[in-house]
């Protein structure tokens, strides 16, 4: 009997364990898989991202050299991060704020002439 | 006396994943159980023929919500011995590491939901608390909150420094006091008791009769740890089984609660003896061959049987989840207990919907 | 597999069962595999103290099984599974779904075969009627 008094009178006592969110919000950890970007000046559209990905959220499109990925489809493994030759992919912490509308990202790439023989070459030794 | 026919679930408040059970009542009194399945089945073997092997991993990490890394480990263990790579003693290290700290947040969200299924509200709030901070070390560590990805074919993907690791361990002290503090009131509490003491009696031979797995098995009696094995870095690491004789919901609560301190226990010895060195290896080849892989997950034993044919796909993927197994208890533990425990009977198997249908 | 695989034909797999269940080996599960388009291996595992062992039986898809779950009553969970997904029908089930535990009420494709095949007439019903 009363095994849990004490319990509450100690939560009674202390902070909160919960945070009023909207207004005071926790910065993301270091190491957080949060939203998946592009540096698009350094893709090289090389598409191991795409032939990588787990959900394959990602399709590149060489000739109208466009690089898209459907968030909602994305699972946040960093896979593609980790393979990607040109580092051009990256996690930020913070995660994707909700938002009105269906937001889908695509971008408009270039496909580098100089890199781009190496790279085919690393794609067929993979 | 008259029979009724009473449907339990797919939609229960006490049960958040879409279990039926058509339950024959005589009175107040179950005589008769019928399970039903099938209302989330997504067919996830299936996808092995689409995917390739190194992306199956994260699919299967996917399998069950709550213990994602065990599923992936079980699954790279098959490959990894299949292609014969042997993994770095670090990756060992960290794998126990990172399935031990699922198995802990998997039998506090256990502890709390339980608590639940009886209206002990209190209890349950405070389970939670503390498993918050269990996924605090898990997203930071990690990455992600649960499904966390940090296995792959050949090892894992993170590392954990030394300031990591001391402020784990800080908080794991914090993280044991606090689950000790629990003890008291959900092993002798009267609203506990009165709920759970003599409910679903499994005794140690039918429940080895039924195939049984994981804490289901230990309640009863029966010393059977997967983990004893000594699969990832098990081998060398001291523990015991956690074993509880009187095979009822209580003894089962017992042994997940131990359970608990257990794997702090456990984390902690990895932690003083882990090695230094690389984390993965390079994978070459495809995997060919026939294997089957078991590891301990939070709810019981899990089997891996795959098979693959040289190419980059998977001929057959085969996933034994442990609730697949523990549901057959519930025909035999269910019949003549009143309707009222029902819910609590069925909770404490700790059944994984989204697991047992892949 | 590295342990111990026992080929077992249709009509040894109640008895080899029932011999292994008085050695003490616990009910494990059971795996089927499309070998080609018209076999099949099932697969039987068990495990007494961690060691496991296996039974291998390969059969054609329009084979009538005869259920272990006569000997181990909890394998009528398994081979409910295995009767949907593959189109394989067991005879003497415990707890027979006929086809209903995944699937939708009529449906005569087998979801986990690449080859589906058209099953003859006969041994469908058979199975269905021999329950009834």
């Amino acid at each position: 009997m009363f095994t849990f008094t004490s319990n509450i009178l100690k939560n009674f006592l202390s902070q909160r364990a919960t945070r009023r969110y909207p207004f005071e919000t926790r910065s993301p950890f270091d190491g957080a898989r949060g939203m998946l970007l592009n540096h698009i000046e350094k893709c090289n559209l090389c598409s191991i991202c795409a032939v990588k990905c787990p959900s394959q959220c990602i399709t590149v499109d060489r000739k109208a050299s466009t690089w898209e990925c459907d968030p909602f489809a994305c699972v946040y493994c960093g896979i593609c991060v980790d393979a990607c030759p040109e580092s051009a992919l990256y996690q930020k912490p913070e995660y994707r704020q909700v938002a009105e509308k269906r937001e889908m990202i695509s971008l408009k790439g270039e496909i580098k002439k100089k890199v781009k023989k190496e790279t085919d070459n690393g794609i067929e030794s993979e | 006396m008259s029979k009724t026919i009473i449907p339990f679930g797919p939609q229960h408040p006490v049960l958040p994943e879409p279990l039926h059970l058509k339950l024959t009542v005589e009175d107040e009194v179950v005589t008769e159980v019928i399970p039903a399945l099938g209302f989330v089945h997504r067919g996830l073997e299936k996808l092995s023929e689409i995917r390739d092997f190194h992306q199956m991993v994260q699919v299967v990490e996917r399998v069950c919500g709550i213990c994602s890394v065990i599923h992936a480990m079980c699954y790279c263990h098959g490959i990894e011995e299949m292609m014969g790579i042997e993994v770095p003693p670090r990756a060992k290290f960290l794998r126990v590491i990172w399935s031990e700290l699922h198995r802990m947040q998997s039998h506090l969200l256990w502890l709390g939901l339980f608590a639940d299924s009886f209206g002990f509200e209190a209890l349950f709030m405070q389970f939670w608390k503390i498993r918050e901070k269990v996924m605090d070390i898990s997203e930071s560590t990690t990455g992600n909150r649960v499904i966390v990805s940090v296995n792959v074919v050949g090892g894992v993907r993170r590392d954990l420094n030394s300031e990591q690791i001391s402020w784990i361990l800080t908080l794991l002290k914090e993280i044991e006091q606090e689950i000790s503090a629990l003890k008291k009131t959900l092993l002798t509490d009267y609203t506990v008791t009165k709920r759970t003491v003599g409910k679903g009696v499994l005794t140690k031979h039918q429940a080895y009769g039924i195939g049984t797995v994981g804490p289901v098995l230990r309640g009863s009696g029966v010393v059977q740890d997967t983990r004893t094995l000594g699969y990832a870095a098990f081998n060398e690491l001291n523990f015991e089984p956690v074993v509880e004789s009187d095979g009822d919901c209580y003894a089962r609560t017992k042994v997940r609660f131990r359970e608990t301190l257990q794997s702090i226990d456990l984390i902690r010895q990895a932690m003083s003896k882990i090695p230094n060195g690389e984390i993965n290896v390079k994978v070459k080849g495809k995997p060919q061959g026939e294997v089957v892989s078991r590891v301990e997950q939070p709810r019981g034993e899990l089997l891996y049987y795959i098979k693959a044919d040289g190419n980059k796909n998977l001929d057959r993927l085969r996933i034994r989840t442990p609730t697949f197994a523990n549901i057959p208890a519930i025909l035999t533990m269910l019949p003549g207990m009143y309707l009222s425990d029902v819910p609590v009977i069925v909770l404490s198997i700790d059944p994984c919907i989204s697991c047992t249908e892949r | 597999m590295k342990e111990e695989t026992i080929p077992v034909t249709k009509e040894t797999v109640i008895g080899e069962t029932a011999k292994i269940k008085i050695e003490g080996y616990r009910f494990v599960t059971m795996t089927c595999v499309e070998l080609d388009e018209n076999q099949v291996d099932v697969i039987y595992h068990f495990d007494e103290n961690l060691q496991l062992k296996h039974f291998r039986l390969t059969v054609s898809k329009d084979t009538l099984i005869p259920s272990i779950s006569v000997v181990y009553q909890s394998a009528f969970l398994v081979e409910n599974e295995i009767q949907d997904l593959f189109g394989i029908h067991f005879d003497n089930l415990f707890i027979d779904y006929r086809r209903t535990l995944y699937l939708g009420g009529e449906t005569i494709a087998a979801p986990f075969c690449k080859f589906t095949v058209k099953r003859t007439d006969k041994s469908a019903p058979a199975a269905v009627q021999a329950e009834t």
